[in-house]
């Protein structure tokens, strides 16, 4: 398992995203799930600046591991936070069929996370907002 | 992220290069909103856009909004992943795709 602990602010987003590519470069992992990988971990650490923390601030912990069992590899990526529990998967689905004027600015980054994963999930535990993606890969390389 | 424009008569094109995430879609939105004052006809050229999170969506819904008021948008060469980011957040049916 690798894993990252960073202060959960915008800029450290860099740091995450070259976290997650150093994972997925160990995985033979299709370019295009590797980009849905990486969209959906923006979205997340994005919310924890944006909610858990805002306006202090703390540390997220990101675990990246992949597992086999009996089912083809998965990339199971958590997502650990003290701040204000929060649970993202309660927040309502954007209308997708809304008209331009009904449209909302925003409230498409937790949508876009269930729909491109295969799994997710959040648990408040020992005071932590816990998240978790899932999401079926290649073969591990090596 | 950067981007490059091309002013014909009251058409301003703008190509997206590289990829646009939440650290650099805030700057872009400032230059944008510059950009797009007094312009009557805008096209996004995304064929260099690799990349695009929520973020993005935003400014292309808000440009979108804009220019509905001013003039007309359209968006060409955007590449399949960017579509399917289109396609699963209904923004095909918002963004005049060419």
């Amino acid at each position: 398992m690798k894993e990252l602990k960073v202060e959960a602010t915008i800029e450290n987003l860099s740091k995450v995203f070259t976290f997650l590519q150093e994972a997925l470069d160990t995985c033979d992992c299709p370019a295009r799930t590797k980009r849905q990988i990486k969209l959906c971990v923006e979205e997340i650490f994005m919310n924890i600046t944006h909610y858990a923390y805002n306006p202090e601030t703390g540390t997220a912990t990101i675990k990246f591991s992949v597992e086999n069992g009996d089912k083809p590899p998965r990339a199971v990526i958590s997502f650990e936070d003290s701040g204000k529990p929060y649970d993202p998967l309660k927040k309502e689905d954007p209308d997708v069929e809304a008209d331009l004027d009904e449209r909302p600015i925003g409230g498409l980054g937790i949508y876009l996370v269930k729909t491109t994963m295969d799994a997710v999930a959040y648990e408040h535990k020992d005071g932590q907002n816990v998240f978790t993606i899932e999401k079926e890969i290649g073969k591990i390389v090596g | 992220m950067d981007f490059e424009k091309t002013e014909n008569g009251s058409t301003l094109t703008v190509s997206l290069i590289g990829e646009l995430d939440s650290m650099n879609t805030p700057e872009l939105e400032e230059k944008l909103i510059k950009e797009i004052e007094g312009v009557h006809d805008l096209v996004f050229d995304l064929a260099k856009l690799e990349y695009i999170s929520s973020a993005g969506l935003r400014v292309l819904l808000q440009m979108q909004k804009t220019m509905k008021t001013q003039g007309s948008m359209v968006i060409k060469n955007t590449n399949d992943e960017v579509m399917d980011i289109f396609k699963v957040t209904g923004f095909v049916r918002l963004l005049n795709l060419a």
